[in-house]
């Protein structure tokens, strides 16, 4: 972290993008038209497991204003998907459909009522096979299997075991074993997702999408079309939401390019709200069971833990999902011995991946619910048994996760000062109760998901030949986050400039190169690569000021757009007059200093184009075991929050009243944007909390693919959020920068949880936390 | 078993269809105001209002985010009062006056909503943008000095799933204040 004072990081300057969103003129990828434009369509599978015997397109062909229609025998058939290791989705269904959703065709007509009308005509003969639909029974003998590569239904499995686990517990004081499930839950992003596609006189291809990774998609879309890379530019539109599911190319994307292929026309296709559903690609249905064993004091000795995920048909992000459901309880408390064994099952659903906190949510819940369960066994107020495992700055868990800056003490402290914490005991009144929980969460995956020593991202500034402004350029994907507004605002400290001298242009691969908007990785890493990129500009640019005064490099400096020599003007009289010379019919410049706007003009009279780079690698992360790549990361974001909530002891029904938050994100960035990445945290977890579920009919459809019965919380659902945003210095973040996006939704369940506990005595086992579960526990108390 | 199943995608239920293109179903005028200026277009009877506005116009500003009504993502005002775009039909728009958030900022400047949507970071992502700018308007319209729990009831059917509402009900009511004031000294200054 630089020592110098920060003028335009920490502070609460508006969003780059907030003005062209505001006023309807914000383009996402449903809003883009092109002439002679056709517009896709998709058919999916109606049934969740069945061999396809024959698939007949020829009506659908001949329908007037059909102009290509794809089916898997005039696709390509190969195996993509997100981790290499395991890549088992083809674009179309060619044996099997595997679950209620799996493609089977795609057209492109002139309209979309055209390609719908094709889309019935295509006629598939289907042999039902038994669907496999449970996860806890996935795997037994006897069951279909779901996909040719997971025999026996298992697509993923983890045994790891850090220090001695039953050393440990033959020491332990207390000893408790519980279990949490959650249902599938659901993106429910706003914007379904919609891509573009379009192939240029050369045959190179653009498209823009609704995605998370500029980079992934390119890269799958290229593989599956036997392209080379730079035959394929990925632009993001404004992107609606994404939290995870849009980070995995899909079939819609890559077909929707194929069909321009064919069809050499521009081909738009977009999701319907069912089809968002069906697609999915969200968070999975986890089975925890933990048993945690802690001395007299109340210090933890050991976690044991067994993980069981419902994967749905494919794996997509699935194999980090299982590594992480095991990697993240290995903080934030000091936990000497951990042992996990993660299994995940295929089903016959629509594949689960990524979700905000991805992998972790559930099994932090129960954790935290646990260790609320033993502070009242030893009599301990919950904050302090969690004070006296927390561990500080520098330490690493037992499991190699190193925390090179840590908030976590601080948060519990902020969060027991600004709540009800204290006085929790003498309000107690029926229905009424408080919870605590904490979490933490990765700053960015330590590597990439295909095994590669390549850059994480790279960025490009270029400073405007006339002098003056500076242009961002990225590959990072701006999906709501505002990456946009944190690499302005990285990039104007670092150069020293004012914010609205920076432009931004983000989401194209033509631009850079960037994993991606994932693992909360963008403000770390590509923070860190801006500001490298800044960096190098502002070398260039005071080299050549440095040669015109005749000044040393060393006594310059630039500080909100002036430049100076040891503080002072220095010699610009001879640059100023040359500046002016070129700029008649101009207003004389009269600053006192030389502005950054003379600077980097005599620095490109001197030099020609002045372009800075910057790219960004993690340093080599802790961890030689199997499975140490996921969950080791450059830094780590903390999170304690204290819920605050009101049960209806006759209906069950839970008011969640207040929640109070405290995040550790390192340096802020833009202290409004913390809080706001704080906010959609508690907001997604009290969905999960208490309302979200997928729910499947016996025959693999699902009850509720849309948003009214698909419940998210509303406005009148989400209480007041009191977000405390905890500053902490991280060695290894641009300007002392981690992670936000994802850390806040770690404690949120197990606070209301807790709460719901300390109201009402019911333990939740089984999620979303409905009035029937908590009305069923409260009988069964009785 | 063998046998045929529909496609469960497009949502409608098509009549059994043969491979030609269904008859052309006539197009009917229809006269409205949008953001202030006339309009009259051709519709197809099942057309809906926002297919009208996105489609024939352009006003691209007017999202689409499930097509049921259970998002509000497509809310504009009809005769000032908001409505989802996806659930009125265009031909039920004759000779009524749309406000689009195209139309909300004026030669004067951005709304104090939008103003204060900026201000107090109430945009992520920014696709629920759109309805929450319009269905906040139209209950500044009816109620200049709201509670939070009256701008928390008023965009209770407009879904948001990247800033838990919070900073988007702080703009609401930083705005009110703000047009509270304009107001109190607009009449000072008559």
């Amino acid at each position: 972290m630089s020592d110098k004072p920060l003028s335009v990081i920490g502070g609460r300057a508006p969003r780059v993008d907030a003005w062209e969103k505001v006023t309807g003129r914000a383009k996402y990828a449903d809003d883009l038209t092109r002439p002679d434009m056709l517009v896709g369509a998709i058919l999916q599978s109606p049934l969740a497991h069945a061999r396809v015997l024959n698939v007949d397109a020829s009506r659908a062909e001949r329908l007037p204003g059909v102009k290509a229609v794809l089916t898997s025998h005039n696709s390509p058939t190969g195996y993509f998907g997100v981790s290499p290791a395991r890549y088992d989705e083809t674009l179309f269904a060619k044996d099997k459909v595997r679950y209620v959703g799996d493609e089977v065709a795609m057209v492109a007509a002139v309209d979309h009522e055209t390609a719908c009308e094709a889309i019935d005509l295509i006629r598939v003969d289907y042999e039902e096979l038994e669907p496999v639909l449970d996860g806890l029974t996935a795997a037994d003998p006897g069951k279909p299997q779901v996909h040719e590569l997971y025999e026996g239904n298992i697509s993923g499995r983890v045994e790891q075991e850090f220090g001695d686990v039953d050393a440990a517990r033959a020491k332990a004081h207390i000893v408790r074993t519980d279990r949490l499930s959650n249902k599938m839950q659901n993106g429910a992003f706003l914007e379904p997702q919609c891509a573009l596609a379009e192939v240029d006189g050369r045959g190179r291809i653009t498209l823009h999408s609704s995605t998370q990774s500029t980079h992934y998609v390119a890269r799958t879309v290229a593989m599956v079309l036997g392209l080379d890379e730079h035959q394929i530019r990925v632009v993001l539109p404004r992107v609606g939401g994404g939290f995870g599911p849009k980070a995995a190319a899909s079939t819609m994307e890559i077909a929707t390019c194929l069909l321009a292929q064919r069809t050499g026309r521009p081909v738009k296709t977009m999701f319907t709200r069912e089809q968002v559903f069906l697609h999915a690609r969200a968070r999975h249905q986890f089975f925890h069971e933990m048993t945690v064993g802690v001395d007299r004091d109340g210090k933890l000795l050991f976690l044991e833990h067994e993980a069981l995920l419902d994967g749905g048909a494919l794996a997509s992000f699935g194999i980090a999902t299982v590594y992480y459901a095991g990697s993240l309880l290995g903080g934030p408390y000091r936990l000497p011995t951990m042992r996990y064994r993660g299994k995940r099952v295929v089903t016959n659903k629509p594949a689960c991946g990524a979700q905000r906190g991805h992998g972790g949510v559930i099994a932090r819940a129960l954790f935290e619910m646990q260790l609320d369960r033993i502070a009242e066994e030893l009599g301990i107020d919950p904050i302090e048994l969690r004070l006296r495992n927390v561990m500080e700055a520098g330490e690493s868990t037992c499991n190699d996760l190193n925390m090179s800056s840590l908030g976590m003490r601080e948060c519990l402290d902020a969060v027991r000062t600004k709540s009800d914490w204290v006085e929790r005991g003498a309000r107690k009144e029926p229905g009424r109760g408080v919870g605590a929980a904490c979490g933490f969460f990765v700053s960015g995956a330590g590597y990439p998901i295909y095994r590669s020593r390549t850059p994480h991202c790279t960025v490009v500034i270029k400073v405007d030949e006339g002098g003056g402004g500076v242009m961002v350029q990225s590959g990072a994907a701006e999906i709501g986050q505002g990456c946009e507004t944190m690499m302005a605002h990285v990039a104007a400290e670092a150069l020293g400039i004012p914010l609205d001298l920076v432009r931004v242009r983000s989401g194209d691969s033509d631009l850079a190169m960037d994993l991606g908007a994932y693992s909360s990785r963008t403000t770390l890493m590509t923070g860190h690569a801006t500001k490298q990129a800044a960096e190098n500009v502002r070398h260039q640019v005071l080299e050549s000021v440095a040669k015109a005064m005749d000044v040393p490099y060393e006594d310059l400096s630039i500080e909100e757009g002036f430049v100076k020599v040891k503080g002072e003007p220095g010699p610009l009289e001879a640059l100023r007059t040359e500046f002016q010379k070129e700029h008649r019919g101009w207003k004389t410049p009269d600053d006192p200093y030389l502005t950054f706007l003379e600077a980097s003009r005599i620095a490109f009279l001197d030099k020609g184009a002045i372009v800075g780079t910057g790219q960004y690698r993690p340093p080599p992360l802790g961890g030689k075991f199997k499975g140490a790549a996921v969950g080791t990361s450059p830094a780590y974001g903390c999170s304690a929050q204290i819920a605050e909530v009101k049960v209806d002891l006759e209906t069950g029904q839970v008011r969640v009243l207040r929640v109070t938050a405290a995040h550790d994100c390192g340096r802020a960035i833009n202290r409004t944007q913390v809080e706001g990445q704080m906010h959609g945290c508690v907001s997604m977890g009290f969905g999960e909390a208490l309302m979200e579920e997928v729910v499947f009919h016996p025959d693999g459809k699902i009850a509720n693919p849309n948003l009214a019965d698909y419940r998210i919380p509303t406005s009148l659902d989400i209480p007041d959020i009191d977000a405390i945003v905890i500053e902490s210095n991280e060695p290894n973040g641009p300007f002392g920068a981690k992670e936000v996006g994802e850390g806040g939704i770690m404690p949120v369940i197990p606070a209301i949880l807790n709460a719901i506990y300390d109201a009402t005595g019911v333990m939740i086992d089984e999620l979303p936390a409905s009035p029937e579960r908590i009305l069923r526990g409260m009988r069964k108390n009785q | 078993m063998s046998q045929r199943v529909q496609s469960p995608v497009c949502g409608t239920e098509s009549p059994k269809v043969q491979a030609q293109a269904r008859p052309r179903i006539p197009k009917r005028l229809v006269s409205l105001t949008v953001n202030g200026r006339p309009a009259e277009i051709a519709v197809a009877p099942h057309q809906t209002l926002i297919e009208l506005l996105r489609e024939n116009l352009g006003l691209t500003g007017t999202k689409h985010g499930c097509g049921e009504g259970d998002c509000g993502a497509c809310v504009v005002l009809l005769d000032g009062q908001p409505v989802n775009a996806c659930l009125v039909l265009a031909l039920e728009t004759e000779g009524r006056v749309v406000e689009t958030i195209e139309g909300v900022a004026t030669d004067d400047g951005l709304h104090p909503l939008q103003q204060a949507f900026i201000e107090v970071g109430s945009v992520q992502c920014g696709y629920c943008t759109p309805g929450m700018v319009l269905v906040s308007k139209a209950l500044l319209a009816r109620n200049p000095s709201p509670t939070a729990l009256d701008v928390r009831t008023a965009m209770a059917g407009n879904l948001c799933r990247c800033t838990g509402y919070h900073k988007i009900v702080e703009g609401v009511m930083l705005a009110a204040d703000r047009m509270r004031n304009q107001e109190d000294s607009d009449e000072v200054g008559k």
